[in-house]
């Protein structure tokens, strides 16, 4: 199932409104049109990586010469990336705004999803990000602007979920 | 040939600099030649200073970034010297101390001194300007030339194991953090 590139294209308009100028990300099938989209854009500027942990540091970099970015990545990334997370941006009180795409979550059909998706919220919650979900194409920009602006506000990770409702074209 | 006596011998290159070190001793002697509200020392955060100055260097393109790395670091995020080749930031000099071990962490051997080649390795990963001065005035010269070229640069140097093996405490990270933003800002 493609990607909902109308939902891209929300969150894409989204970020840039949020005066994001920068986007680390490891594509995956629901954020690779989000990631063409922003590779294509003159006004942002991507850097793929190898592991989703590098994204924090990148961040982190962009945070320190005064620019706003955004991670993107799938919540098996999020697992990935958490020592970063916790010994960078919370130790250092870095504003990193993570898109996550929520995996494993209602709906899911791919085993190998589940049992990660089992701990994204959890995850989120023991280590105290700030998270909420996003849903509908049309709410997307202010979600991103409010978590950017508390994010900036808290000096904190602040975590936005791309549900399958919002990425996938069937709403699966 | 030590950390120290190729520090000094380019301190005042890098006074101008954004200069990310990783923790330990590489903080702890650069502070000790004078701290510059330009100089970041990340504490913890293991193996992403030169993430943290790929980042830095894309988004300061005006003003040259070092990060001053070391081998334990550099192994834990090798990934990244994929991911800086692809983007290669013609204002950033990544600096490899490798000492061969983590002499922070009670002195055991990284894979280095069993024979990983980290300027290899930089090479492979397909970054273009790779250099491994064997003395100190060659360290100089290595860091002159990325400093006047306008290209990125990794110089991968061993040193012996000398000198102290924290950060130094003189300086909250946090107001080492602060302070370093805000200099990123100022100009």
């Amino acid at each position: 199932m493609p990607a909902s590139e109308a939902s891209s294209r929300a969150v894409h308009e989204a970020l840039k409104a949020a005066g994001v100028r920068l986007v680390a990300a490891l594509p995956e099938s629901w954020i690779a049109p989000l990631v063409r989209r922003a590779e294509a854009d003159p006004d942002l500027r991507l850097v793929q990586v190898g592991r989703e942990e590098e994204g924090v540091g990148i961040c982190a970099g962009a945070h320190l010469a005064g620019v706003r970015s955004a991670l993107l990545m799938q919540n098996h990334g999020f697992l990935q990336s958490i020592n970063g997370v916790v010994s960078l941006a919370m130790l250092y009180r870095i504003p990193l705004l993570m898109l996550i795409s929520d995996r494993g979550h209602l709906g899911e059909e791919d085993p190998w999803q589940t049992e990660g998706g089992r701990y994204t919220r959890p995850l989120l919650e023991a280590l105290n990000v700030v998270h909420d979900e996003m849903r509908e194409a049309g709410e997307v920009k202010r979600q991103v602007a409010d978590a950017m602006a508390l994010a900036e506000a808290s000096l904190a990770p602040v975590a936005l979920l791309l549900t399958r409702r919002l990425m996938l074209e069937a709403g699966r | 040939m030590t950390r120290l006596e190729c520090l000094s011998a380019v301190y005042d290159h890098l006074r101008e600099c954004a200069v990310v070190t990783i923790m330990g001793g590489v903080a702890a002697e650069l502070y000790s030649l004078g701290h510059r509200p330009n100089f970041l020392y990340l504490n913890h955060s293991m193996g992403l200073a030169s993430s943290v100055g790929l980042g830095l260097a894309l988004c300061k393109p005006e003003r040259k970034v070092f990060v001053l790395d070391g081998d334990g670091s550099l192994l834990m995020n090798l990934g990244s010297l994929a991911t800086t080749a692809r983007y290669a930031p013609p204002n950033l000099v990544h600096v490899v101390f490798d000492n061969q071990q983590l002499q922070a962490g009670g002195g055991l051997p990284t894979a280095t001194a069993t024979g990983a080649d980290l300027a290899a390795i930089a090479r492979a990963a397909g970054i273009q300007d790779v250099s491994s001065p064997a003395d100190v005035d060659a360290f100089a010269t290595a860091v002159e030339d990325a400093l006047s070229g306008d290209r990125h640069s990794f110089i991968a140097v061993k040193v012996e194991t000398t000198g102290p093996a924290l950060s130094p405490t003189e300086i909250h990270m946090l107001e080492n953090r602060f302070e370093f933003a805000r200099a990123m800002r100022s100009r």
